[in-house]
């Protein structure tokens, strides 16, 4: 059906967990740390390397929040909305981000595919907010003019690229 | 491999020594925050330059070094991120604050060469400046004993732990105890659920332990979701090994052989950290089949969360780690008779087996001896919010707000009034004023209706609209309700939709009442904990500031000046210019006039984004 689909990757992250059925969110964690999200053509796949339903692993992908079923971004930006960071205005932050991006509540990845903006509850950095995170590094004390510096390094850093 | 008890004491007696032969030691923390700060860089650069300048460096305890050596070591969290990145100087005991990449050549020069203090690197309080880690109040008025090693030993080190006596508890409860006399300890000890319910451990253990069944779980919950909390990961993280240690305890006592520890995703750090001490717990032998030569084995897993807050919920946990959606069950029957894989499951939080090792290796008398009659022992707290000091800290159950706020955290931030305390997270409540000096622990805070919960302090000041947090923590709890039982999935929606209409000043007679009986119905009806503590925050707030919930329905105000929708800006008349520069910004043209005469604001397109604020070089726009 998905010829075109290269399945090596799945293969060898199958091979990692064993195909262990329970292992399904580990795998899919990898699966999505691979591709930065979850293809669709992996969801058949899956369900007969690991003989369990399509809707069962389909049921886990879309339970969990880490989980995305749409290409995400080069560079994923999560604002924390944690307790602590609400109210040391976190909110100001995400609007800047999204400003800058031209994102919204309802579009969370700039056509390029080279950013995406989401928020979290907590990074667990609260005791340096408002905190946000780049991919796997937590910026801290953040403010809206920060953001538009960050949002000026990144996009200087894909030029380079 | 260790293959009997007195290999590992030959092998502590041996690190031991050489810790003690430790010189001159360089601690730079490596907590979330720290990290965040750029502390890895530093420690890569400290170590640069230490080798540049032809000085022996160890990463690692060595045995046998070879003369002077400087000890440089990557610790968990010291706990007052606030000042990060901390680097922590011994034998004196300085620390040193907010260390930039730009300071490293300076303090190699003139404390490890010259053994000179870097003053401008001390900490400073008002006109007070402290040397030392010891001397600062917000340690100093702490009490460390879950937290004591985070800080000060190399976080990736097991030969650090049992350097300073790590897994003597193990051995203890391996050759000298039985099952039922660990679980008698640990039952004496009164230890309570550090996850929030404090729940006796001992009760579970001895749940479990009775159960004639082959196989056994023990699981450790780490799904520490609440935000603004993250005692948890800073243990995972600073000191892993107690934490597994615990583990294998709970095991011992339980007669399982097999160990789960859950940690949420956002922790990468902590993954990281319990991944290599798993693989040198394995390698000592201290892991896995026949540990120390004996006939028990244990075998410890982690598994990660893929972010879903509900999975803190013990049934919600079992389910995520064998695969399945996290979706909470009746109980009972309970975690102790059917919990992972449908067997008997130990499930205690990280704080929780963190303890353990101390009760083992001190006695659980001396356990009592710290805290209250009922709820005795530390307990770990994330002090964030509006506080002059931030950070994680440990006091003993019985301390009262006012301690932990005004000793430890200095205080309010900007000499701001204090105004509300939130505890336990979107499960807890809003403390107030006249709580400041009740004592923290499970059965005084159950009785005004808080909880502790998994420990989250986040302070609030006046400028805080207590409608706002409510609306805050409703929408939390229900993006994270899990939408298995109506209560919950369709009660919380509809608080969530009157909390909006009243921080958008569309609130109607009536809405407090509402909230109320929806609140009872949720507590009363949801099948888990998520759903029947998820109306606390609205409770609680209604019950100590329901004077703001009536300004914003029946006056349409906000007291804290907090709710965007509730402000009204105009543009003085005096002041303004008529430049247009207000009216170029407005993102929905509701700025009109003509040019060097006053402009107008017109509220009913007006959408209080405060763009014109900035733009205006007058400051002739005003908020009422």
């Amino acid at each position: 059906m998905h010829e075109n689909f290269d399945f090596s990757v799945t293969d060898r992250i199958l091979a990692d967990h064993k195909c262990a059925q329970q292992l399904i969110i580990a795998i899919l964690q990898d699966i999505q740390e691979h591709y930065r999200y979850l293809p669709r053509e992996v969801f058949p796949y899956l369900a007969e390397k690991l003989d369990m339903s399509e809707a069962r692993i389909y049921s886990v992908a879309t339970f969990y929040e880490n989980f995305s079923l749409e290409p995400k971004g080069k560079y994923v930006i999560k604002i924390c909305d944690g307790t602590a960071c609400h109210v040391r205005h976190s909110l100001p932050i995400l609007e800047r981000f999204r400003q800058e991006l031209g994102l919204s509540e309802n579009k969370h990845t700039t056509d390029d595919l080279n950013f995406t903006v989401e928020t979290v509850s907590c990074l667990g950095a609260c005791g340096l907010a408002p905190v946000i995170m780049v991919n796997d590094d937590v910026y801290s004390a953040m403010t809206p003019e920060k953001a538009s510096e960050l949002i000026k390094k990144l996009k200087e850093e894909l030029a380079n690229a | 491999m260790l293959k009997s008890r007195s290999e590992l004491s030959a092998l502590r007696e041996e690190y031991a020594k050489a810790y003690a032969a430790q010189s001159r030691r360089l601690i730079v923390c490596a907590g979330t925050g720290c990290v965040a700060g750029g502390s890895m860089k530093i420690y890569d650069r400290l170590k640069e330059l230490l080798r540049e300048r032809g000085l022996s460096v160890a990463v690692e305890l060595e045995v046998d070094p070879h003369g002077d050596v400087i000890d440089l070591k990557k610790s968990g969290c010291h706990g007052f991120c606030e000042i990060g990145p901390l680097l922590r100087v011994d034998p004196e005991g300085w620390l040193y604050t907010k260390v930039q990449l730009s300071d490293c050549e300076e303090i190699i020069e003139k404390t490890i060469i010259g053994g000179e203090h870097i003053d401008r690197l001390a900490y400073k309080c008002g006109c007070n400046t402290y040397k030392k880690h010891d001397d600062i109040p917000f340690y100093k008025n702490q009490t460390h004993i879950v937290l004591d090693q985070c800080g000060t030993i190399n976080a990736d080190s097991i030969r650090e732990y049992i350097a300073v006596g790590g897994y003597s508890a193990l051995e203890k409860a391996l050759f000298e105890m039985s099952p039922e006399a660990i679980t008698d300890e640990i039952k004496k000890s009164n230890l309570r659920g550090r996850g929030g319910g404090g729940f006796p451990a001992g009760r579970k253990w001895e749940q479990v332990r009775r159960q004639n069944v082959e196989q056994k779980y023990v699981v450790c919950n780490g799904d520490e979701g609440d935000p603004g909390a993250f005692m948890d990961g800073s243990i995972m993280g600073g000191d892993p090994h107690r934490m597994i240690e615990g583990m294998i305890i709970a095991g011992i006592a339980t007669g399982a052989s097999v160990g789960y520890i859950y940690v949420r995703a956002e922790y990468p750090l902590a993954v990281e950290r319990l991944r290599t001490a798993i693989t040198q717990a394995e390698e000592l032998g201290i892991l896995g089949d026949n540990i120390l030569g004996t006939e028990f084995s244990f075998k410890l897993n982690i598994s990660r969360g893929a972010g879903a807050f509900v999975c803190g919920e013990g049934s919600a946990l079992t389910a995520s780690i064998e695969g399945k959606r996290g979706f909470p069950r009746v109980k009972p029957p309970r975690t102790t008779e059917h919990g992972l894989f449908d067997k008997p499951t130990v499930l205690n939080n990280v704080e929780t087996f963190a303890n353990v090792p101390l009760i083992i290796s001190k006695g659980a008398d001396w356990y009592l001896g710290i805290g209250t009659e009922g709820s005795p022992g530390t307990k770990a707290f994330a002090l964030t919010g509006n506080i002059v000091n931030t950070g994680l800290i440990e006091v003993p159950m019985g301390t009262t707000l006012r301690e932990i706020i005004f000793d430890i955290g200095g205080g309010m931030r900007d000499g701001a009034e204090f105004k509300a305390v939130q505890i336990g997270g979107p499960s807890g409540a809003c403390l107030t004023a006249e709580h400041l000096d009740l004592p923290l622990d499970f059965d005084t805070l159950k009785k005004v209706g808080a909880m502790i919960g998994s420990g989250g302090l986040v302070v609030m000041d006046d400028k805080t609209c207590m409608v706002e947090v409510a609306r805050f923590f409703m929408n939390f709890t229900q993006n994270e309700s899990c939408g298995k039982c109506v209560p919950c999935r369709e009660g919380t929606k509809r608080m969530l939709e009157i909390l909006e209409r009243i921080v958008a000043g569309e609130g109607r007679d009536g809405d407090i009442e509402l909230l109320e009986e929806l609140a009872d119905t949720i507590v009363n009806t949801a099948l888990c904990g998520l759903g029947k503590s998820a109306p606390n925050p609205i409770i609680s707030t209604i019950k100590n500031f329901r004077e703001e919930y009536e300004a914003h329905i029946y006056e349409k105000r906000c007291p804290a000046g907090a709710c965007q929708k509730l402000k009204k800006i105009y543009i003085d008349p005096e002041l303004c210019k008529g430049c247009s520069k207000c009216a170029r910004q407005c993102p929905v043209d509701a700025i009109s006039g003509k040019i060097k005469e006053p402009f107008e604001i017109d509220l009913s397109k007006c959408i209080r984004c405060g763009s014109c604020l900035d733009a205006c070089p007058f400051k002739a726009i005003k908020e009422a």
